[in-house]
């Protein structure tokens, strides 16, 4: 397939991705709030701070409440990485390969997007936020769904995959990372009622809880890093993820699995080890903060492989024929 | 809304109405839609009609309105009142296009050749020279089997008089067909019992006869050709269409940047490698098609292209120069070539046409500018177009000078009084000017689509149909003769 197209469908699946766990991080934070009136304004300084956009946020805004986090992370047009802003990006992404994927998964991201933006247009105000967020990772999952039921799981899809993959694998890193940062500090909260409410909203904010709860009843912090990072099964954890995005890099190349064939394949290729050998211990023993580092930094040098593999502008000299001519 | 859309005390105005007689009657092909409708409760019309309008927005076949900062979009409007074609009269519109587009191509191939026609004083060589879409680039050029233009679409038009005149050619790359699939699929949602009653004829195998036409043109040796569409890109007006026609037809939408050349061959950018491309339906304008032959400063079209062309390794839709038909003074002539190249008489007339090059011609037109519409030879889009019954002194003043300035750019032609047909108008129907564009296909054989973009002036008593004002569209029901398969496959 075009090059252009492939990275199209690939940034199109990262940024309903992003859009959807941006989602999920301003809901668990809402649903948090409830269950702890004291103290509530600190409980959004961390959603800012995980963005990396700190100076912007205080630059247009005055206080760190929810109101004006959740107009930031939300319906911000002009903060390039909101809710508002990943879907328009997305959908032009979707716009310009129209013709490859389903038109059914076409009219699934248009309607997820004009959804968000007459609420965008009504100046964010929506009657229940919470009812507001569910309905937009409701969206964010019928695209998914749609997707997977409606597009043959050919290289399109393969392409779709593997940005969607990638991309949730980074943004349970980050969650984890923030919130780890934010209530360990607190050594003497760990053990307390207040420590199993924050991480059983972690958990909650990908979906997670019932599946940790079913495997390992009772909340400690290295079983939630596990979970989390090393768990193979459930469908936002890391590993997991890397696996899936692994796999699909494979369908691409048709290379085996476990060999490689591109610097794509072999990054990929190591991190998915690099987790799959990995035990929690030595996690925990040497910083989940240096770890989660770390991760991020292989995560990002396997998507640059992806785009230099892939998707940059190869110069002309380098012409070879196209090993399957096929009828387009 | 308790309004009862029916067409109880529909008046015609004196106008010719597509749907109903001089006596306010309908005409028998529209008779089983009229009863349709009045049949239908209250509100169940409007009803369906915003539905109609719900699925278009849901498809996203949309444009953004323009220095709207939140994202409007909108959906180009859509009046659920179809217009109705019989077959008889059809049978004589295909007839008449086939004749002028046979005609046209033997046209375009002369003009870049021998130029017979203009050695034999039928159209004056100063005329075809100044055209601004005649390419000398062009000469000597043969396209593949011959065929110059494969797609075209023809604007038509019915005056008072009852006959259905040609307004205007469009063999660059006549946009809308899209429109035509899309009204029809939504329409056939809102009435599916009438579809079958009233046999109205498919146009659903628009993309694969497309396909057919371009894969015709694949160079010989090439067993089986890799075609793709080739568009400006997502900021192009006519995006929609082109992704839609590559969707339908099963192959890839490129950018000009998608694409390379390389030793005589042209190449598309895969994730695999590049892939050797064979027919080009090309949607983007001769002038930016290759920036080493046109418009150097062309972003969009593909360095060295035309030479690919030349060898015969490629092959483009339309090929490149037919804009030359496409002037509005080479228009006037096309009667004649019908005559010169067929020997026959042309079966569809143009519409009465002054050329201002000519003096009396001009002297005329000047003398009568409120009542001519005035058009320039090279826009479109319902621009650059003077019409005279609602034009003030001071646009009158200043066409007289643009004509006085260049008269080679300029035709005049008398006001047609459009025909009409019934539009939804708040909370009843008036009648609304239209036109329509069928469309041509010219492969192996000619094909004319039984139907066509109709497109509705939206605002009371306009003459003008474009989209940029304040048009919209219908869809056109061309019935079946007796006899004749009809009725819509789902695609």
């Amino acid at each position: 397939m075009l090059s252009r197209v492939a990275e199209s469908i690939y940034w199109m699946a990262r940024y309903v991705e992003r859009a959807e766990n941006l989602c999920r991080y301003v809901d668990v934070t809402l649903n948090l709030i409830l269950d702890q009136p004291v103290g509530a304004g600190q409980q959004w300084e961390p959603l800012v701070s995980t963005t990396g956009d700190q100076e912007y946020f205080n630059e247009h805004y005055e206080t760190t409440d929810a109101d004006s986090v959740i107009q930031f992370l939300t319906f911000d047009r002009d903060y390039p990485n909101s809710i508002i802003s990943s879907l328009r990006i997305a959908r032009e992404n979707a716009r310009s390969v129209r013709e490859t994927i389903s038109s059914e998964s076409w009219e699934a991201l248009n309607e997820f997007y004009h959804f968000v933006l007459a609420a965008t247009n009504n100046g964010g105000r929506v009657e229940s936020p919470s009812e507001f967020f569910r309905t937009v990772r409701q969206y964010s999952q019928l695209f998914g769904g749609v997707v997977d039921a409606t597009m043959a799981h050919g290289e399109s899809w393969n392409f779709y995959n593997m940005g969607r993959m990638l991309e949730r694998a980074d943004k349970t890193t980050r969650i984890l990372d923030v919130k780890y940062f934010t209530l360990l500090p607190s050594i003497a909260d760990v053990g307390t009622p207040i420590d199993d409410l924050q991480w059983s909203a972690v958990l909650q904010s990908v979906s997670g809880l019932e599946t940790y709860r079913k495997r390992y009843h009772g909340l400690t912090v290295p079983r939630i890093i596990e979970f989390l990072i090393l768990d193979r099964a459930f469908p936002r954890a890391v590993s997991y993820c890397l696996t899936a995005a692994d796999n699909s890099l494979h369908g691409i190349t048709g290379a085996p699995t476990g060999e490689f064939c591109n610097s794509a394949e072999q990054r990929l290729g190591l991190l998915r080890s690099e987790l799959a050998f990995m035990r929690v211990e030595e996690i925990v023993d040497n910083g989940l903060h240096q770890f989660i580092d770390s991760l991020q930094r292989k995560m990002n040098s396997a998507s640059k492989c992806i785009h230099e593999t892939f998707f940059a502008l190869r110069p002309v000299e380098s012409l070879t024929m196209s090993q399957n001519q096929s009828q387009g | 809304m308790s309004d009862h859309l029916q067409f109880l005390g529909y008046d015609t105005e004196g106008f010719f109405d597509e749907l109903f007689n001089d006596g306010n009657q309908p005409r028998p092909e529209g008779q089983l839609l009229v009863e349709t409708i009045n049949s239908l409760g209250v509100g169940e019309l409007r009803m369906r009609q915003e539905a109609i309008e719900r699925t278009l927005m849901r498809m996203g076949i949309t444009f953004a309105v323009y220095g709207d900062e939140q994202g409007t979009e909108k959906i180009f409007p859509f009046d659920i009142i179809p217009r109705i074609v019989g077959a008889a009269e059809w049978s004589r519109v295909e007839a008449g296009l086939k004749q002028r587009i046979r005609a046209l191509n033997c046209f375009i191939d002369d003009v870049y050749h021998d130029q017979n026609i203009v050695n034999d004083g039928i159209v004056p060589r100063e005329l075809l020279e100044d055209a601004r879409t005649y390419r000398t680039e062009c000469h000597g050029l043969s396209p593949p089997r011959g065929i110059w233009c494969h797609i075209t679409g023809t604007d038509l038009v019915r005056h008072a008089d009852g006959q259905i005149y040609v307004l205007e050619d469009n063999l660059r790359c006549p946009s809308g067909v899209s429109y035509v699939l899309q009204n029809r699929m939504v329409m056939k949602r809102s009435f599916p019992q009438v579809f079958n009653s009233a046999r109205v004829r498919p146009v659903i195998d628009y993309p694969g006869r497309l396909h057919n036409t371009l894969r015709y043109l694949a160079p010989s040796q090439v067993d089986n050709p890799t075609t793709v569409v080739l568009t400006p890109g997502i900021y192009n007006s006519a995006y929609y269409e082109h992704s839609f026609l590559a969707q339908q037809m099963g192959v890839q939408l490129v950018e000009g940047r998608d694409l390379v050349v390389k030793d005589g061959f042209v190449f598309m950018r895969t994730t695999t490698g590049f892939e050797r491309v064979d027919v080009i339906y090309r949607r983007i304008d001769d002038d930016f098609l290759d920036p080493r032959v046109f418009r150097d400063d062309s972003m969009l079209g593909v360095p060295g292209i035309m030479d690919v062309y030349r060898r015969g390794n490629v092959a483009l839709a339309n090929a490149p120069g037919t804009g030359v038909a496409d002037d509005k003074v080479i228009y006037a002539f096309v009667p004649d070539m019908i005559n010169y190249y067929l020997n026959e008489e042309a079966i569809l007339p143009n519409v009465p046409t002054y050329v201002c090059q000519k003096q009396d011609d001009r002297k005329y037109v000047l003398e009568n500018l409120d009542k001519l519409v005035v058009k320039a030879a090279n826009e479109a889009g319902g621009y650059g177009m003077l019409v005279g019954p609602h034009s003030t002194k001071e646009e009158q003043q200043k066409f007289a000078h643009l004509i006085n300035e260049n008269p080679r750019n300029y035709i005049a032609q008398p006001t047609l009084s459009l025909s009409r047909v019934p539009t939804i108008v708040d909370d009843h129907f008036e009648g609304r000017h239209v036109d329509l564009r069928p469309y041509i296909l010219y492969g192996e054989e000619i094909f004319v689509l039984p139907g066509g973009l109709t497109r509705v002036a939206l605002r009371k008593g306009s003459l003008v149909v474009n989209s940029s004002q304040g048009g919209g569209s219908k869809d056109t029901w061309v019935l079946a003769e007796p006899g004749m398969p009809s009725g819509e496959m789902e695609p």
